[in-house]
């Protein structure tokens, strides 16, 4: 089982957001491999494992500064990774993204591309479908259940109150929602081993952008909370306040 | 951004880098330091509390922290470790400590004060015998130096060990020694007849050895501190640490441990400050944030500063220590420095936390009383003080 993970570099969830020039001020951030990539490589691994062959790779597209995140997928467990570079990656849609990661396995065998279901920063959830789309390989996305059966996966995903269950051929892509694992450690031992794993690095030109930026703003501050009262006494005038004015009663 | 994903981000911590510090680390120490954060954030800190008020070190962590690696990382892979460069060892006590002082104690005592001296001082047997279960946590050894007379001063010991035949007879006792109690094996230092200072290796139920747990602590309470009782304990010459020549052996081991407190201590101010500077912001009084006062901002202004020198100072004895340059006054130094440094900060972020400070709700006041156990063993602040004078000056004042 031959299986590409795509791999985001993200700042972590807990950054504390500024904006500087329409960017994220990068003063100060943190930057780990996007969450839900997470659950992308360990499937990857997983399903490599339990096929008994095969090969993992990791790729993913910065400007410059995912080789750690690689070097983590590595460590997890991956057998190869490959880093594109473009100064301006940090600032494009995902169909532009889309269009670099598909370039980039041009002619490369593979029974699965898996991807995150969404990067934390942009929460754009288009790279994966616009990969498969351009690859012209089905793709379910936000899977929950994944099972290989010979030639074809079938993957279950959670819709509005109820489960769905899909069947593909490969190859197909798949992008991955919270609760299908729970992403291995990298060890310290397979830090040490992922220095000795190839790491391809290449320059890649981007197509044109086909949106851009125009604004980008924090959201506003939330007013300060209001007193009604004290204890028991205020409940009257908590239920009117609920009633009249927050409308939720 | 969006909501976290995955348990990994709960963790919440935001380590301050005021001077972009690591920017001088390499992409694996980073990578090393990212893992051990994600997991003692996660796995080891939700059960802190807990443990810290039941007065128990939390074992059911150990296989897990031997499957990271954490156990012992710097001793070479064909023993069972990593093969990691001090940095990086280092990175690793800081993270221990950011989550509890007794967390980060169990893995120096085990990686730095039982794992490098029988890699360092052993024969190829008790190395094999040793490293690889030690690196696992199937194995959890102790170290038996102080005694209760003899701390700052361990070349007083009473602990004796006499020649017998093949064997080795050993009678004293030890006191203040982590991991003690249940242990597997415990590295004990003695004085023979003609006053030489040796280390065995004692099995934990060798007859005539025990180890009964000092309670009552109001301090390192998720760590087990033990006393070690020794009544004729018989061992074989195949026991002793065959290269440990004298005091000094057990000395060196010391160096080990205190470089990794000096990152530890950095850990805990960390997890203060980290606290701290989020209660400030939420908390209101006089109708605006705690932090918009004046006060606040002076104590905050001083623990960040603080942090940053610690930071340094410690990222500066790493690359030395990696260079074979590193010097033990220079270990005291950092030890010193920053483990004051520490309790400062964990002292002042309890009283910026008002009442709340004094609850397990809230982090710093279980770092601060763990900080007094740190601030007096490995080398008593003072200890440490007398060893930096003497430094530059050139003259011991320590009796």
């Amino acid at each position: 089982m031959d299986i590409i993970s795509f791999v985001k570099r993200v700042p972590t969830t807990t950054t504390i957001v500024s904006i500087k020039d329409q960017q994220l001020d990068p003063q100060g951030v943190e930057y780990v491999m996007n969450p839900y990539d997470e659950f992308a490589v360990e499937e990857a691994l997983k399903l490599r494992d339990e096929a008994g062959s095969g090969s993992v790779l990791a790729v993913s597209l910065s400007d410059g500064a995912a080789q750690k995140e690689l070097r983590t997928a590595l460590a997890m467990g991956a057998d190869e990774a490959l880093l594109l570079n473009n100064a301006e990656a940090g600032n494009i849609d995902c169909m532009t993204t889309a269009r670099a990661l598909a370039d980039s396995i041009q002619g490369r065998n593979f029974d699965l591309l898996l991807f995150g279901k969404q990067a934390v920063d942009r929460d754009q959830h288009g790279v994966g479908p616009a990969v498969a789309t351009i690859l012209g390989v089905p793709c379910i996305t936000e899977v929950v259940k994944l099972t290989v059966e010979g030639d074809k996966v079938i993957a279950e995903r959670e819709v509005e109150g109820a489960r769905e269950t899909l069947e593909a051929s490969l190859p197909c892509a798949i992008t991955c929602q919270k609760g299908l694992n729970e992403p291995r450690r990298a060890s310290l031992k397979g830090i040490m081993a992922a220095k000795k794993k190839p790491l391809e690095t290449r320059e890649v030109e981007l197509a044109g952008p086909s949106m851009e930026i125009v604004e980008m703003a924090l959201p506003p501050k939330r007013p300060a909370g209001r007193m009604v009262g004290e204890g028991a006494a205020a409940v009257p005038a908590l239920i009117d306040a609920l009633r009249g004015e927050a409308k939720v009663l | 951004m969006s909501d976290p994903a995955t348990p990994r981000a709960k963790a919440g911590f935001h380590e301050l880098d005021f001077y972009g510090v690591q920017d001088l680390l390499t992409e694996e120490e980073i990578m090393v330091r990212d893992q051990a954060r994600a997991f003692c954030g996660e796995r080891i800190l939700p059960l802190v509390p807990a443990h810290w008020e039941a007065g128990t070190f939390p074992n059911e962590i150990v296989p897990e922290l031997g499957e990271m690696g954490l156990l012992g990382p710097s001793i070479p892979e064909e023993y069972g470790g990593s093969g990691l460069g001090s940095v990086a060892y280092g990175l690793i006590c800081q993270e221990l400590e950011r989550v509890d002082s007794g967390v980060r104690s169990f893995a120096s005592v085990q990686g730095s004060l039982v794992m490098y001296p029988i890699h360092a001082f052993g024969s190829e047997e008790q190395r094999q015998q040793w490293l690889p279960k030690l690196a696992t946590g199937e194995v959890i050894g102790c170290f038996g130096l102080t005694e209760p007379d003899f701390g700052s001063n361990p070349g007083g010991m009473r602990t004796r060990c006499r020649r017998d035949g093949d064997d080795w007879v050993l009678n004293g006792q030890k006191m203040w020694i982590t991991n003690g109690t249940g242990c597997g094996v415990a590295l004990v230092w003695a004085r023979d007849e003609q006053g030489h200072v040796h280390g065995f290796l004692i099995e934990g139920d060798r007859p005539g050895f025990s180890a009964p747990e000092q309670k009552r602590k109001w301090s390192l309470r998720c760590s087990v501190t033990s006393e070690l009782v020794l009544v004729d304990v018989r061992v074989p010459e195949s026991n002793r640490l065959p290269n440990a020549k004298g005091l000094k052996a057990a000395l060196s081991c010391l160096t080990q441990a205190r470089y990794g407190i000096a990152w530890g201590a950095v850990g805990a101010a960390q997890a203060c400050f980290d606290e701290v500077r989020r209660y400030c912001l939420q908390r209101e009084i006089f109708d605006k944030p705690l932090g918009a006062f004046q006060l606040t901002q002076a104590k905050l202004a001083d623990m960040a500063s603080e942090i940053t020198k610690g930071q340094l100072l410690v990222w500066r004895l790493g690359r030395l220590k990696e260079e074979g340059k590193m010097t033990p006054q220079q270990v005291s130094m950092a030890k010193r420095n920053n483990v004051a440094m520490a309790l400062d900060i964990a002292r002042q972020c309890r009283s910026l936390l008002g009442a709340n400070g004094i609850t397990l709700e809230f982090q710093s006041g279980r770092h601060m009383c763990n900080l007094e156990t740190v601030l007096t063993y490995e080398g008593t602040h003072e200890i440490h003080t007398l060893v930096i004078g003497e430094a530059v000056t050139g003259l011991a004042a320590y009796r």
